[in-house]
């Protein structure tokens, strides 16, 4: 490797791009070679710094300056007046970047952040696996080798972090790795939830593209906890990047000895595979996933039987999600005390929310688990769009719960949100002013499910169908009376009866946006019986 | 009908298509990589390829008919040169994806799932494609087109169509060179 004295890091995610990312770096490169500093200067392209919104984004290191919104004829100013002279170049939209090396890093929301998980994805080049070790990773791998850790004790760490499910359900990962580990069989899997498809979700796909050797390393740790020799990554096939990226790592992985036979000369062994999804919500509760493995229809598996004791081909199988995942090296490295360290009691680590919708600042930010709604909406988000008013936010995408104003300094971790009659999900939070019809979003909502319900199961193929014509009903001003009654008792039966979280949980946002946002319905109903 | 009396052209692409499948014969479950690269081949999946992969797989018709019509991705229908994929999840809804749609139905007359007549462009939806921050947002092949709004979307439609006619102008004027 050779020595640069500055580095340059151009984050690449679709906003980046759209704004012409690559142009700039092809003009940033074409004027470096021009005053002959290509030797000194380096340019990365880096995964997204979670900022949305402020067009090209230059990061100088390790002046740490950020230049926001670069235009092409920006360029040459930079070059000459940062690169060259080393001093900022006046005149344009540029902010310093807090000391990087720290856990508290600001990355242009109006906040700090607390990274763990993303805390490489956008100060390395993910496309280059001599970076990602120079900057610590595979540490988690080599230290639990180097020691001799034994599968039970990685697993009683993991355990004892307090490490929980980060796709939703929130279930407690040592405990599930713990099950897979001591169910019957010689043969067992590991597989990695990449299928993200919670409309308003976009962290996996971030992790996914900045840091894709943390998936493999911690994939890798996960196998030599169950006992697995191969785990599986199902991958959306919307997510190209993603997949582009993960697969040059595996390649990498493999030739550095980080994967495939003896891995670090532990005797352990361990293959990784892409499977790409072919659309299909249902895909992401993980016996439906398993069964689209198989190369079937993704149709929800009756539980129990659970996955493991009986996942792919029958096999014991432990699934679980990106995030999750991505927090396990860190915890192997700094152990279990340190994780209990951030966040709540009962919800340890950091938790990455997308903030979207009507929000000054939309985009990611990962941040300890049990901070208030309304820090990340007003405090991350920057509030409200064009000094408008809050009116709602929907927490954990379209299966999740609407919110009113009188919630927001909820705690943003599983338990609160439990005792709130909310959910975390996948931890999107949509921000609605006071402007947006709650019964048009319901209606969203509840296409959505229409559509992506699998129809293996009555309560859900059929449900989901009546709760869409009573809310096409009501908001096209049509709603008769007993419609919200029908409704509300129609999400509780197919809570009950489906077979699967998808039909389980239309009954979320439609009780919340009924009891939170109750005169708007009868308003829309009342109005139609009297017409 | 019986998969073993139907007429398979024995033509490159089916050759392709049956290399693939002869090499990922040992991995278990294949049928959906299969059916992807088939759509990659042949740009959709019409009923005589479903009876091609069906019988190489030794699995029903059925089977197969059903993965086809339960994943969004795969297609029975032939598609135009560039589709048009216009994001509903709930981001974009709430920042007025369905007008947006509606715009590009009037600016195409054609329905969501339609090809226009010259199969210039399938207009198609999507559930969400993570790129929320950008929302509302479409793609137009690979790319994403963020912050729209009706103008924009129904801008960057006519924008593809002129740069083509240019194209295939530029195209002509070089063979006749040519010639």
């Amino acid at each position: 490797m050779s020595v640069f004295r500055t580095h340059v890091l151009l984050p690449v995610d679709e906003g980046t791009a759209q704004a012409g990312v690559f142009e700039i770096k092809r003009r940033l490169e074409k004027e470096l070679d021009s005053r002959k500093l290509l030797g000194e200067v380096k340019v990365l392209e880096s995964g997204s710094v979670g900022i949305v919104g402020k067009g090209v984004i230059l990061a100088v290191y390790p002046d740490r300056v950020y230049y926001f919104n670069v235009r092409q004829e920006d360029v040459p100013r930079i070059v000459d007046e940062h690169l060259l002279k080393g001093r900022i170049a006046a005149g344009l939209d540029h902010a310093p970047i807090a000391a990087m090396e720290a856990e508290k890093s600001k990355v242009g929301l109006t906040r700090e952040q607390r990274r763990v998980v993303l805390d490489k994805a956008w100060t390395v080049d993910p496309e280059n696996i001599e970076e990602t070790l120079a900057a610590g990773g595979y540490a988690g791998l080599e230290k639990l080798f180097a020691e001799k850790t034994a599968p039970e004790a990685l697993i009683e760490e993991i355990k004892r972090s307090g490490l929980r499910g980060r796709g939703g359900a929130g279930f407690p990962t040592g405990m599930k790795w713990e099950f897979t580990r001591k169910a019957a069989g010689d043969e067992k899997f590991i597989i990695c939830n990449a299928d993200e498809g919670e409309p308003g979700t976009f962290k996996d796909r971030l992790i996914l593209e900045g840091d894709p050797h943390r998936l493999i390393e911690a994939m890798t740790i996960a196998g030599y906890a169950i006992g697995a020799g191969r785990g599986y990554v199902y991958i959306r096939g919307e997510y190209q990047l993603s997949i582009e990226r993960l697969r040059k790592a595996i390649a990498q992985a493999r030739s550095y000895g980080l994967l495939g036979k003896n891995i670090l000369e532990s005797g352990f062994s361990f293959e990784l595979e892409i499977k790409k999804g072919a659309g299909a919500y249902v895909c992401g509760e993980e016996t439906a996933l398993i069964e689209s493995l198989e190369g079937k229809r993704g149709n929800p598996r009756i539980k129990p039987p659970y996955p493991v004791t009986h996942g792919l081909w029958q096999k014991p199988t432990a699934v679980n999600n990106v995030e999750t995942l991505a927090n396990v090296p860190a915890i192997v490295v700094r152990g279990a005390d340190w994780f209990r360290g951030i966040g709540t009691d009962k919800c340890p680590g950091t938790k990455v929310f997308t903030i979207l919708g009507h929000v000054v600042y939309p985009g990611l930010v990962e941040t300890d688990m049990g901070t208030s709604l309304r820090e990340i909406i007003f405090g991350y988000g920057g509030g409200i769009q064009g000094g408008k008013k809050f009116k709602a936010a929907l927490l954990g995408g379209a299966a999740g719960v609407f919110l009113p104003e009188k919630l927001l300094d909820v705690r943003m971790d599983y338990e609160s949100l439990k005792e709130n009659k909310a959910v975390l999900g996948s931890g999107a939070v949509l921000v609605m002013d006071e402007t947006t019809s709650i019964i048009d979003m319901l209606f969203s909502i509840a296409k959505f499910f229409a559509h992506e319900s699998c129809g293996q199961c009555v309560p859900c193929r059929v449900g989901t169908r009546q709760i869409l014509d009573i809310i096409y009903r009501i908001r096209r001003g049509r709603g008769r009376e007993g419609d919200l009654e029908s409704m509300l008792a129609l999400a509780e039966t197919m809570f009950r009866s489906s077979l699967c979280p998808l039909g389980q949980s239309l009954v979320m946002p439609v009780k919340s946006a009924l009891e939170n946002f109750k005169e708007e319905f009868a308003l829309a109903c009342g109005q139609a019986v009297k017409s | 009908m019986e998969a073993q009396a139907l007429h398979i052209p024995d033509n490159e692409q089916y050759r392709e298509l049956k290399r693939f499948i002869d090499s990922n014969r040992d991995v278990p479950g294949p049928l959906i990589q299969v059916l992807h690269r088939a759509q990659k081949i042949f740009g959709y999946l019409p009923l005589e390829v479903q009876h091609f992969v069906a019988r190489e797989l030794n699995v029903s018709l059925s089977r197969v008919f059903g993965v086809v019509t339960f994943y969004n991705f795969f297609r029975m229908d032939p598609i135009g040169d560039h589709i048009v994929n216009m994001c509903l999840g709930t981001a974009c809804h709430v920042k007025g994806a369905s007008e947006i749609i509606k715009a590009l139905e009037k600016e195409l007359g054609i329905r969501v799932g339609g090809t226009t007549a010259d199969r210039f462009y399938t207009l198609s939806t999507a559930r969400c494609f993570g790129a929320c921050g950008l929302a509302p947002v479409l793609m137009l092949d690979d790319e994403v087109h963020g912050r729209l709004n009706p103008q924009k979307a129904v801008q960057i439609l006519r924008d593809m169509r002129t740069r083509a006619a240019e194209a295939a102008r530029e195209n002509a004027a070089n063979e006749k060179e040519e010639k």
